[in-house]
This record gives structure tokens, sequence and C-alpha cells, in this order.
């Protein structure tokens, strides 16, 4: 029992020691073994990573960005056919209106000139009747003023026998109305 | 001091380090705010080779752990390779388009051939850093010798690349153009220092950091049990180491990611001097 506290003492004087010098960080007893298992785990990392996880992440990322422009280019080429089909709608739009323009003047014109035609051949059978009847109304006119003398005559023969007894002639009777009317 | 009873303190201070000793006294009492515990390399299985001591440890467990975490994430995450992409598979494609994008504008088209190392130093580096923020999980590093190796990683890759790619032209890089004859002996001194240093600038960076986040965390964190043990008005007051607690571990998964990112960005700046050596 007279030797434990010595043997106490030894050794807690060599722990301490190792205490106070032994920091573990500057422990240079452990060093070896933390230099060959650092290499072989990081030699191991060194290893998964450039195998496994950066050609894994990578790929990611690439189909990512490859689909991403291909998607860009798609909407691109979309976007130029729906161009292409406004455009196209536009000038079929725009000719359609001008071949619309273009009918109704023309449609205008014929009619106009149809209506031109017809408005003068209405005029022209106007007119025509138009001096007929003015020449009926001339005949009738001179027709009348013809029978104007022979009824004068027979008026004038009435009232002379009527008037008179004497019953004069038609020629004289005829003669004296035709003097009358010449005045 | 030797008469407190081995056996008690051996149980007691088992938890704490190995070493059931002459300072059992203060271990056990500082037992649960000893800060430096969660660093200490631990041996799984014992693996000796000639005199060196190749032992599975806690750190070679987590190390393959952190190796395993990405390789099943990101395969997990790529299952669906889905056209629009689900949440773990946005998380895959950033840390992707993440690392990318940095190497790319710091190194160029030409730097792109190191994308799978910086992926994986990037990768490492923060999965070893957040799995560091699981409770009783080790944290692989922050241990020196772990960012260090990972630094000179990117130093020999840098010099290795630059010299078979370059030539002698390489070393071009440490005479800067338009200076004048007289400053070019003082100004590539400074050159050859500066990249000298950038090995230890980059590990101690990240394994600072890492050490020192961690080492607050656990003080703030005793600081609620030694004042909670007091009782009464000590469990009030543990109140506010607690809350500290909290806003530190926020900030430690700052920090967690902060790193890894700045990690990767000064490697990717180091790299492209390997790929474009003139100034």
């Amino acid at each position: 029992m007279a030797q434990t506290p010595t043997t106490h003492a030894e050794v807690g004087h060599g722990g301490g020691e190792a205490h106070a010098g032994g920091f573990p960080p500057f422990d240079s007893s452990t060093f070896a073994s933390q230099l060959l298992w650092l290499a072989i785990t990081f030699v191991a990392l060194l290893w998964v990573v450039s195998k496994v996880i950066l050609p894994r992440i990578g790929g990611i990322l690439e189909a990512r960005s490859d689909r991403i422009a291909r998607d860009l280019a798609e909407a691109q080429r979309l976007k130029a056919e729906t161009d292409a089909a406004l455009a196209a709608y536009e000038q079929s739009l725009a000719a359609a209106r001008a071949r619309a323009q273009a009918i109704a003047t023309e449609t205008r014109a014929a009619l106009n000139a149809d209506m031109d035609a017809k408005r003068a051949a209405a005029e022209a059978s106007l007119g025509a009747r138009l001096a007929e009847a003015e020449n009926r109304i001339g005949e009738i006119k001179a027709r009348a003023l013809g029978e104007v003398g022979s009824i004068a005559i027979e008026t004038a023969e009435a009232l002379v026998s009527a008037l008179t007894s004497v019953s004069a002639s038609r020629d004289e009777v005829a003669g004296a109305v035709g003097t009358a009317m010449a005045k | 001091m030797g008469d407190s009873p081995p056996v008690g303190s051996d149980h007691v201070g088992g938890g704490v380090h190995r070493a059931p000793n002459g300072c059992e006294d203060r271990a056990v009492a500082s037992e649960k705010v000893d800060p430096l515990h969660q660093f200490a390399i631990v041996k799984i299985l014992p693996i000796k080779v000639g005199g060196l001591d190749l032992s599975f440890t806690n750190s070679a467990l987590f190390m393959v752990l952190t190796v395993a975490a990405i390789t099943l994430f990101a395969t997990w995450a790529t299952t669906s390779r889905a056209l629009v992409p689900g949440r773990a598979q946005s998380v895959a494609e950033m840390l992707y388009e993440f690392v990318a994008t940095t190497l790319r504008n710091a190194a160029g088209q030409e730097g792109m051939k190191f994308f799978p190392l910086v992926f994986s130093l990037f990768s490492f580096v923060l999965f070893a850093n957040l799995f560091g923020m699981v409770p009783y999980f080790f944290t692989v590093t922050s241990h020196i010798i772990v960012t260090f190796a990972l630094a000179m990683v990117v130093i020999l890759t840098v010099v290795g690349y630059g010299i078979w790619r370059h030539g002698l032209h390489f070393f071009g890089l440490f005479v800067p153009h338009g200076v004048p004859m007289a400053l070019i002996p003082l100004v590539t001194a400074i050159e050859v220092i500066s990249f000298l240093s950038r090995p230890i600038s980059l590990s101690v960076r990240l394994f600072a950091n890492m050490l020192a986040g961690h080492i607050t965390l656990k003080v703030f964190a005793g600081f609620v049990f030694s004042l909670g043990a007091l009782g009464g008005i000590g469990v009030v007051g543990s109140l506010l180491p607690l809350a500290m607690t909290i806003a530190l571990t926020a900030l430690e998964f700052l920090v967690a990611f902060l790193q890894a990112y700045v990690f990767t960005v000064l490697t990717c700046m180091y790299l492209n001097d390997a790929v474009h050596p003139g100034h």
C-alpha cells in the first residue's frame, strides 16, 4: 500500500505532463494515424466525387440546360410559324379586300352604264310618244277648225231660213260665211 | 492526494482523459468543464506498423463518416434526377454550382480541371465542420495536422501543376512585373515568404476557428452546469451562460459554413496561380 501512492504519483506526473504538453491537436503521436486515415478517406472521397457525384449532378444540370435550350428553340420556331401565318393571313385579307373593292367598283360602273342606257331608252321612247301625241292633237285641232266653217254655214242657213222666209242657197250662205270668217 | 481512492477517481475521471492520476482532485472538480476532452484522440482499433501508430481512432471514424455522409447525400439527393429539383437535389446542385462558379471566377476555364479536387475539399471541410456540431461527435477539422494536410494538398497541387504546365515560368509568380530593378530582391523575398505562409494561414485559420469555437461552447456550457449545481440564485444565474451557449451554437453553425467557404475560395485563388502564374 505504501507503494501505491508513489505509483500513482508517477502515473499522475506522466498524465499531467501529457495533459500540459499534450494539448490533443499538438500531440504528434497521433499525427501518423490521422494522416494515414485522412489520405485513405480523402482519396476515396476524391474518387467518388470525380467518378460518381460530379458526373451525376453535372449530367442533371446539363440535361436541364439542354431541355431549356430545346424548349426555347421550339418556342422560337412556333413563334416564327405564328408570325408567318399571321403575315399570310394579313396578306390574303388585304388581297380579298382589294378584290372586293374592285368588284364593287366594277359592279357600280356596270350598273351605272346599264341605268344610263335604260334612262336614255326611256327618254327616247317618251319623246317619241310625246311627239306622236302632239301630232294627233294638231290633227284633231285642224280637223276641228275645218269643221267650224261647215257648222257656221249650217247655223247661218238655219238662222236665215228661220228669220226670213227666204231660202238662201247653200253657196250664197257659204260665200257669206267665208267672207265673214275672213274678216 | 495519494490517499484518495484510486478506483473511485478512476471511475469518475475516466470520462475526462486516460489519466487517473495525481491531478485527479483537480480533474474531478473540473471534470465537467474540461474543454479539451472533446479533442482527445481515442484509439478504436489499435494498429501498429513498425514503430508507427496507425490506429483506427475516433478521428479516423469521423473521417470515414464524413466521406460516407457526402457520398450518401449526393447520391440520395440525385436519385430521381428530377428536371425540377426537390429540396435535397437543390442543395446538391447548389453545392456543385457554388464550387463551379467560385473556381471558374477565380481560375478561369482552365482551372475547371481541379473541380473534383476543390469540390472534395469543400464538401469534406463542410461536412466535417457540421459533424462537429453534433454533440459527442468528434471534429476532424479541429486538428491542425488534418487541416495542414489539406492545405498541403492544395499547395503541392499548385506547385506541381504550375511547374509541369509552365516550367520555370511558374517562378515568375515571385517576380511581379513593373517593379524597379532595385526593389526586385526585396519584393521577391516578400512574395516567397507570403507563398510559403499560405499553407500555414490556410490550415491554421480553419483549425483555430473550429478549435476556439468548440472550446468556447464547452466553457459556456460548463458554466451552466457549475452555476446550476450551486442551486438557488445559481440556477437563475445559469440562464445567462445558457443563452450565450445557444447564441454561440448558432454562431458556430455560421462559422462551420464560413470556414468551408473561405477554405474553398482561397484554394481557388491559389489554384489560379498554378494556371496563370503571371501577375
